[in-house]
């Protein structure tokens, strides 16, 4: 075993370095600003067309083929240079990778790698969060079509996005997680309403909401089998859990060391107890990047996902929550900042707990499907 | 970047783990099965993994890699093996860092507050105290010269349980005497060894927490209330849930550390560990108390195990500084606290 970067690893961190040197565009963090939902799309872009983007995925789809620890060193290089982390899409990548056939993925994939199209992800709805397999959005079959009625939130991006990987019940007589399917649904057509949803934090561009009303998918573009919409719902979840897909450890890493920029420039306004809470940032962004590292280093062994996605889950979202409360303080000595970044990081943190399954619900699948305590 | 054990590496652990399971007790009252205990050392001896850190062949090299040594001493705890292991394993990492071969004194000796290897004449015998002597006669210190640090070794008395019912205590018998044929040991040195001893009490601490989770786990399969299995209650399954995650998280930083403490410099390797050191002694403590919890009623009594684990996990934490010590030493080496030099 090695933490340290091989020859070529090496290679590419210093690579990086010089064109992260050159090409940052400093934008805010993901959490605190629509400036960087606005800039996100060029920012994958760039990262895209220099190589820096979807290094992990087959080279068929537009990615590297690279092992995923590859990302490690993207995720390690953006923070330590105070750039924007990558965006999160890996885990639409991975669900369609693993469910569709050779012709939707090539349809899609490609687009989506490197960020030409954008893509929003209309899986929960008003009445299923973490239960989502009560979801009651309908697909009918019409011809070459399906028709599309329903209503959804939480589609992340969907002021921007080209597609919606939508999830419909096409059965509605088999059993609740039998009967549904995927589709790529395009935004930009009549039946297709969007809404944006203002987050505790004022943030407007990352959520939304969005209703179908006899929207239209073409049969073609179902993505896996008919019925087969659960299984890869739960895929995207899986992935949707694992910081290493999201590249949520650059975030961290970005804000904490900015933190402790701040806390040396203040010290007197520190008490000992600031200080512990900010030290218990430290210490966990530093676990949760190791941790991803053994997470990554376990796909070389082909092992995609799991129950233990639950775990890093858990895990991102305990340290997600300690950075932000680091970042109160913060707040509280820059009262005068016109922007309340540290405010809106921390308002922001709380959906961690409940995004992609909420801490109970990863909870119980960590009882259940790793310690093997019988369901409740 | 791979840091997946090595099947050597996968092998060992199974081999230490089926030993553990073996011979270590299975209940509180097995802790006074002398005959059960002198099995354990007996294999532990043989096994010879107290010596993986004296000299390979090679100069300098020793036999195994911090990450093996690690991977026994998480083997060990998970099972409470109530026999020495740091103690010689620690003593030997020391001995040679000093040049030699081997060494008589099978364990090292802390200040009694358990914070820092003791320096002679700085620390006084009586407040000098040698950790996991179970069968040790004498244990080394530190005694600063010139350039760096001498070794000494003091007669221990006899060995006496304290907090930890797994691993004795020893107070110091006599004065220092030197070590013939050592070296000195740099600051580096010393560094890099305290470095490898917080990795490896991280380690410690790791399967205290899995052996804490596997008990709780185990009890709410079998105990019931209400008709039913207590582990399918919600309120119970989040308990150990979290547990399981507090210990997969200190996992991820302690085998990283025992990684760097062959591999980084000194102060990077000693970074490293105290990351592990701070993150585990805390989650130790909490999953130690969910064991207990998990337990009701008879996890309040001296016949239930999680008290053994929790006592073991105290044990580790407090060696070389806990959780507030080694906080103390992240947030200095982020200009955050004066004064680092002091917290090794």
């Amino acid at each position: 075993m090695d933490y340290g970067d091989s020859p070529a690893e090496a290679q590419f961190r210093s690579g990086l370095r010089a064109w992260l040197a050159e090409n940052n565009p400093g934008l805010p963090a993901s959490s605190t600003s629509d400036e960087y939902w606005a800039g996100q799309a060029p920012w994958h872009r760039a990262l895209y067309d220099a190589g820096y983007f979807g290094i992990s995925w087959p080279e068929s789809v537009g990615g590297r083929g690279l092992p995923s620890v590859y990302d490690v060193i993207l995720d390690e290089e953006l923070a330590a240079a105070g750039a924007p982390p990558r965006p999160s899409v890996g885990y639409l990548v991975q669900g369609i990778l693993r469910h569709a056939g050779d012709d939707v993925r090539q349809r899609f994939l490609p687009g989506i790698v490197s960020g030409r199209e954008r893509w929003c992800q209309g899986f929960s709805e008003p009445d299923a969060g973490s239960d989502l397999a009560v979801l009651r959005t309908r697909a009918d079959r019409d011809g070459d079509d399906y028709v599309i009625n329903g209503h959804k939130v939480w589609t992340s991006y969907s002021d921007q996005a080209d597609w919606c990987l939508v999830l419909a019940r096409t059965d509605q007589d088999a059993p609740k997680h039998k009967g549904i399917s995927a589709f790529a649904v395009r935004m930009d057509q009549p039946g297709v309403q969007q809404r944006p949803l203002r987050m505790i934090n004022g943030i407007t561009r990352e959520f939304g909401e969005v209703t179908f009303d006899g929207a239209r998918a073409r049969a073609v573009d179902m993505v896996g089998e008919p019925g087969e919409g659960w299984r890869l719902a739960m895929t995207v979840v899986s992935h949707e859990r694992e910081p290493g897909e999201l590249g949520f450890v650059s975030r961290y890493a970005k804000a904490v060391k900015e933190l402790a920029q701040l806390a040396r420039e203040d010290r007197a306004a520190y008490t000992e107890e600031d200080l512990h809470t900010l030290g218990w940032a430290l210490v966990g962004t530093e676990m949760l990047r190791l941790h991803v590292r053994r997470r990554l280093s376990d796909r070389l062994d082909g092992i995609t996902h799991g129950p233990e996605g639950s775990v890093d889950k858990v895990l991102m979202t305990q340290v997600e929550q300690q950075v932000a409360h680091a970042a109160l303080k913060a707040s509280r000595v820059h009262p005068d900042h016109e922007e309340d970044t540290w405010m809106k990081m921390y308002l922001y943190s709380r959906a961690q707990s409940v995004m992609g399954g909420t801490a109970q619900i990863q909870r119980n699948l960590i009882a259940t499907r790793i310690l093997g305590l019988p369901p409740s | 970047m791979d840091v997946r054990l090595s099947p050597e590496q996968v092998a060992l652990k199974e081999t230490a783990r089926k030993l553990a399971q073996t011979l270590c007790p299975g209940n509180v009252s097995d802790l006074d099965d002398t005959e059960r205990a002198a099995k354990l050392d007996a294999a532990v001896t043989s096994s010879g993994w107290r010596q993986l850190r004296l000299p390979d062949d090679e100069p300098g090299t020793p036999l195994a890699s911090g990450v093996e040594a690690a991977i026994v001493a998480e083997e060990l705890a998970r099972a409470l093996a109530d026999t020495s292991y740091l103690g010689p394993l620690l003593a030997g990492d020391l001995a040679r860092r000093a040049g030699l071969e081997d060494v008589d004194a099978t364990t090292f000796a802390l200040t009694s507050d358990l914070a820092h290897l003791a320096r002679v004449p700085t620390s006084d015998a009586a407040e000098t105290v040698a950790v996991d002597a179970g069968g040790s006669a004498s244990a080394l210190v530190l005694e600063p010269s010139r350039n760096g640090y001498e070794l000494r070794t003091v007669e221990l008395r006899p060995s006496v349980i304290r907090t930890d019912l797994t691993r004795p205590l020893a107070g110091v018998a006599t004065a220092p005497v030197p070590v013939e044929g050592a070296a000195e040991l740099s600051e580096d040195d010393v560094t890099a060894w305290t470095a490898l001893a917080l990795a490896m009490l991280s380690a410690d601490l790791v399967g205290v927490m899995r052996g804490a989770v596997e008990l709780a786990r185990d009890y709410a399969l079998v105990r019931e209330q209400y008709g039913t299995t207590i582990g399918s209650f919600q309120a119970v399954q989040h308990l150990i849930a979290e547990a399981h995650v507090a210990a997969e998280g200190s996992y991820s930083l302690a085998l990283h550390a025992a990684w760097a403490a062959d591999v980084l410099t000194p102060r990077e390797a000693l970074l490293a560990a105290r990351h592990a050191k701070a993150f585990s002694s805390r989650a130790a403590l909490t999953v130690c108390e969910t064991a207990i919890q998990v337990h009701g009623g008879i996890g309040n009594t001296w016949e239930c195990m999680a008290h053994v684990y929790l006592r073991r996990g105290l044990h580790s934490s407090d060696i070389l500084g806990g959780a507030g010590a080694s906080l103390a030493f992240v947030l200095a080496q982020h200009g955050l606290k004066g004064g680092d030099d002091g917290l090794r």
